[in-house]
């Protein structure tokens, strides 16, 4: 019987390296994708937590952030054909037209 | 019915009010529209110009040709203002008769109308009190203040904003009446205020004038002073008595003294603070300063308002108060003193004036200060007495000399007078008949009253030889500066200037008639209170008798008080006679000092202010009152202000404002570099308060 | 056996991911995606969520990659204008701040208390389909909300004229 810590310390590295993915790449395809990580890992936590405790609340949970993330999916590579298409780029230090 | 037509009492002060409703009305749809209109067309002067007391007033010829298109609204008003007034005064008199008829110490007639202020024990209603002292003053201000209103009618006939004028003159005789009829403090604070606010608004009613509003503003300042003490005094004996309602408070007085709560310091701080109110509207030392310049007012307005009437009521409080202001021995003397000296110190002042109302004004602060004299001597019904003879014959008196300065176009100065005898005979009657008894001839009202003050201020337990000689003396410069006023005004060569002589006519009969009517009153006023001692039954101190002696009797000091009206007892009627015959003595040297400086020698007078420059140039300047309130306190306000605006307002307040300001522009100026628009910083500031919350729940956890 | 399957999917799915935010170009992290994805759907078969992995494998490699694919390929970037990833300050104490994310995370699951409770199959279709259509029911249905609200915010966003 595998520890639940195990799995909560898994989920913990995947949403990290989705973290680092985000903060340090430019590239928004690989920022998206790693904002995809991140939510996988959070999945893991869900999963496992739910498992472990017995409620069907994890599953419930886990099903959800899918679902938010296939929006966010579209939504994001939406914006960004809007974006590349203004901009000829998908370099995220580019836009940064979002100040006063 | 019980009460009968007393029970129509509210309908004394409500009359008027129904006039200011109507008028209000015609001045605010007839008149207004009217002046606005006319104040679009080019007219030299507005209508300021057309008053007879602006010294700058056109030709009074000229104005005549304005009289035949006077709108018709004005005939309403005409009717309307003094007939409010006239039946107020009649309902008055039908309700006095009724309470006359009543045995003395029944005389108290309350009528509640509705409560009118309900919070915790204060519990003020809206209440009429009718009593003798009430019922005097009540008659005194409808009666009066209904011959001024006639008179009015003509005076102003040539006045543009005709209706304004009533206006303020009902609304005036409504708070007058208030003041006069309530039966608490607060009620009669009200018609306190409300006759300051009409008497601001009639003193600068030719507001164009720069004058004229300042005057106003003065008035209403030093009024502001008295009314703060007023107020402090009501504060003092609603906490003292828990009530304001006379009957209640007066009631009071012999427990509470008994039981040591009104203790005799308390009694003289309520009473002083009474007393600087009554100084505001009294205009009396130190405050009076505002009274002589109140004739910048209508020349009805200074009879009804600053004569006849609101003057008097502070000596109304103070006869009101009796029973407290006798429980503080201090006061008294305090009141009789201030009485005393303002009496001497305007009379002197009056000498010296040469605008015909001034004169009239200083006489009128120096005769309320007889009547504080009085007071102060504990004869508040030789004050009452004063208040109503002097009532007749200031009204009259000013009146008079409201009908010459419109006889002659608006000319005020003395100096181009003379000679007006011919040319307004019923005017100089009826004047001649006021300075009779004002001087104090025998025989006229003002004899009787003053004559009963000054005999009061020798014999009273109160009372001293000094405030009697004081008195006397300003009672034969009184003599003096008035016989000074008629010489120059109506006998001698005529100093007019033609233009002005050629229109010199008699005023109208709604003029004429109501100063018969108060000559009638001023020479037949005083035989109500013809003292024992020349045979008299003095019916008006047995009528006032139920509200001054039960009350005084009932406080400790009651002897005093008691001796007060005993006086004439310990003292031999001989005495009495020979005082009254030495002042008389006194008075007719006054007259004939008169008649030899302004009818035999007319050269003397120039020619002892030219031996005492010094002495004339501080009289004719008022002692320089008015200079020293300027340096002493008006300018020392103004640097303070001026100084609290730089300092504190400019530079504290407009400071802080700023700095906030100015905070929170170097904060944004910081504070926006963090918002660089680069995706990335805002997803690492996110990422750090990630670590940080995940840090702290860890902390806490490893705390645990 | 099962410690075996967790470390070996463990470690699959964490190198993945290693490699989808290492990647220069996006179509190998999109690859490099679909593996994690696939690792962390076999972590869920070890727990018994069957539902759940087969929604991960249909939805995110099916749906999801597919859909990063496209548009990797509809925009279609040359190599040479590929952002140049540069280190500035910021990114380091990114990377560090993360770091310290992960390290603080795992002190804080040893500290995870968990009931002995009877280990239960969570997401299979059943128990997640008796939760979905009985206690969660209006979460659901607004999830359907958002999807309509995705679906129409991206034709929105991508259209070139509406």
């Amino acid at each position: 019987m595998i520890a639940p810590s195990a799995y909560l310390l898994l989920s913990a590295v995947l949403f990290g390296i989705g973290v680092v993915g985000v903060v340090a790449r430019k590239n928004v395809l690989i920022i998206l994708m790693s904002v995809e990580l991140m939510l996988n890992g959070v999945n893991v936590a869900f999963v496992a937590a739910g498992s472990y405790l017995g409620d069907a609340a994890g599953g419930v949970f886990a099903f959800m952030v899918m679902t938010v993330a296939a929006a966010e999916a579209a939504v994001g590579l939406a914006l960004l054909i809007a974006l590349y298409r203004l901009k000829e780029t998908i370099d995220i230090t580019e836009l940064k037209v979002l100040k006063w | 019915m019980v009460n009968g037509i007393l029970d129509y009492l509210w309908l004394v002060p409500a009359l008027p009010l129904l006039g200011v409703v109507l008028n209000g009305a015609v001045a605010l749809f007839a008149e207004r529209p009217l002046l606005l209109k006319e104040a679009g067309l080019p007219l030299p002067g507005g209508h300021g110009a057309h008053g007879h007391d602006s010294s700058h007033g056109t030709g009074h010829g000229d104005s005549h040709g304005e009289h035949h298109e006077a709108p018709a609204y004005r005939k309403l008003v005409a009717f309307i203002a003094p007939a409010v007034v006239g039946a107020a005064f009649v309902v008055a008199l039908l309700c006095v008769l009724s309470l006359a008829s009543r045995p003395a110490d029944g005389r108290t007639f309350v009528q509640v109308l509705f409560p009118w202020i309900q919070a915790g024990s204060l519990l003020v209603p809206a209440a009429l009190q009718l009593d003798p002292l009430s019922s005097v003053m009540a008659l005194v201000v409808t009666g009066v203040g209904f011959l001024i209103h006639v008179y009015s009618v003509g005076y102003m006939s040539h006045e543009r904003a005709f209706a304004r004028y009533f206006v303020y003159l009902n609304l005036f005789m409504f708070a007058m009446l208030t003041l006069v009829l309530a039966n608490n403090y607060l009620l009669m604070f009200v018609g306190w205020e409300g006759v300051g606010l009409c008497s601001y608004l009639l003193i600068g009613f030719w507001y164009e004038k720069r004058s004229a509003s300042d005057a106003g503003k003065k008035a209403f300042i030093a009024n502001r002073i008295g009314d703060f003490g007023v107020l402090l005094a009501m504060f003092l004996v609603f906490w003292t008595f828990g009530s304001l309602t006379y009957t209640e408070v007066f009631a009071r007085v012999p427990l509470l003294r008994e039981s040591g709560v009104l203790t005799t310091g308390l009694a003289t701080a309520i009473t002083l603070l009474l007393f600087l109110g009554a100084t505001g509207k009294s205009a009396q030392i130190p405050l009076y300063v505002w009274l002589p310049d109140a004739m910048e007012g209508p020349t009805p307005v200074s009879a009804l308002i600053h004569a006849a009437t609101m003057v008097t009521a502070g000596v109304y409080m103070v006869a009101r108060s009796s029973a407290l202001f006798l429980l503080a021995p201090d006061t008294m003397m305090v009141v009789a003193v201030i009485g005393a000296v303002t009496a001497i110190f305007s009379a002197t002042i009056g000498i010296c004036q040469t605008d015909i109302k001034r004169v009239l004004a200083y006489s009128t602060v120096s005769q309320l200060g007889y009547m504080f004299l009085a007071c102060g001597v504990g004869a508040f019904t030789a004050a009452i007495f004063h208040l109503m003879t002097h009532a007749f014959f200031k009204a009259l008196l000013f009146l008079g000399s409201g009908s010459v300065i419109h006889a002659l176009s608006g000319e005020q100065d003395m100096r181009k007078m003379g000679g007006l005898k011919k040319y307004v005979p019923v005017t100089f009657a009826t004047m001649f008949a006021a300075t009779l008894a004002i001087a104090g001839i025998p025989g006229f009202s003002g004899f009787f009253s003053k004559d009963e003050i000054l005999w009061q201020s020798f014999s009273s337990p109160h009372g001293s030889p000094v405030l009697w000689g004081i008195g006397a003396l300003a009672a034969g410069i009184t003599a003096f500066y008035m016989f000074r006023l008629v010489y120059l005004t109506f006998f001698g060569e005529s100093r007019m200037d033609p233009e002005v002589e050629k229109h010199a006519h008699e005023s109208p009969w709604t003029m004429t008639v109501p100063l018969t009517i108060l000559a009638v009153l001023s020479v037949a006023g005083g035989w109500v209170g013809i003292p024992a001692v020349l045979g008299g039954s003095n019916l008006f101190e047995h009528w006032l008798a139920p509200v001054f002696h039960p009350v005084a009797a009932a406080g400790a000091h009651g002897a005093a008080a008691a001796g007060a009206a005993e006086g004439a007892v310990h003292h031999s009627a001989t005495l009495e006679i020979g005082l009254m015959a030495l002042s008389v003595a006194i008075a007719l040297c006054g007259i004939g000092l008169a008649y030899f400086l302004y009818r035999v020698r007319t050269g003397k007078p120039a020619e002892i202010a030219k031996k005492w420059p010094t002495l004339y140039d501080v009289v004719y300047h008022k002692y320089y009152i008015d200079e020293f309130y300027e340096w002493a306190v008006i300018r020392r306000i103004v640097n303070i202000s001026t100084g609290l605006w730089q300092m504190f307002d400019a530079l504290f307040i407009d400071g802080i404002v700023n700095g906030a300001a100015g905070l929170v522009r170097a904060a944004g100026d910081r504070v926006r570099r963090l918002q660089g628009g680069v995706v990335g910083g805002y997803a690492f500031s996110l990422l750090a308060g990630a670590v940080l919350l995940v840090g702290y729940i860890l902390y806490r956890s490893v705390v645990q | 056996m099962e410690t075996v399957l967790f470390i070996l999917f463990g470690a699959i799915a964490v190198c993945g991911a290693i490699m989808v935010v290492t990647r220069k170009h996006p179509m190998a992290s999109a690859l490099y995606l679909i593996l994690t994805l696939f690792a962390v759907a076999a972590l869920f078969v070890l727990r018994q969520a069957h539902f759940l992995a087969a929604v991960q494998v249909i939805v995110y490699a099916g749906a999801v990659v597919v859909l990063f694919v496209f548009v990797i390929m509809l925009i279609n970037v040359p190599e040479n204008r590929l952002p140049v990833e540069r280190a500035t300050t910021m990114r380091v104490l990114g990377v560090l701040a993360a770091g310290i994310f992960i390290l603080e995370s795992a002190v804080l699951s040893r500290r995870f208390w968990m009931p002995k409770g009877p280990a239960m199959a969570v997401g299979t279709v059943e128990t997640v389909g008796r939760a979905l259509f009985t206690d969660y029911l209006l979460a659901f249905e607004i999830t359907s909300v958002l999807l309509l609200a995705a679906v129409i915010g991206a034709i929105a966003l991508a259209k070139r004229k509406i």
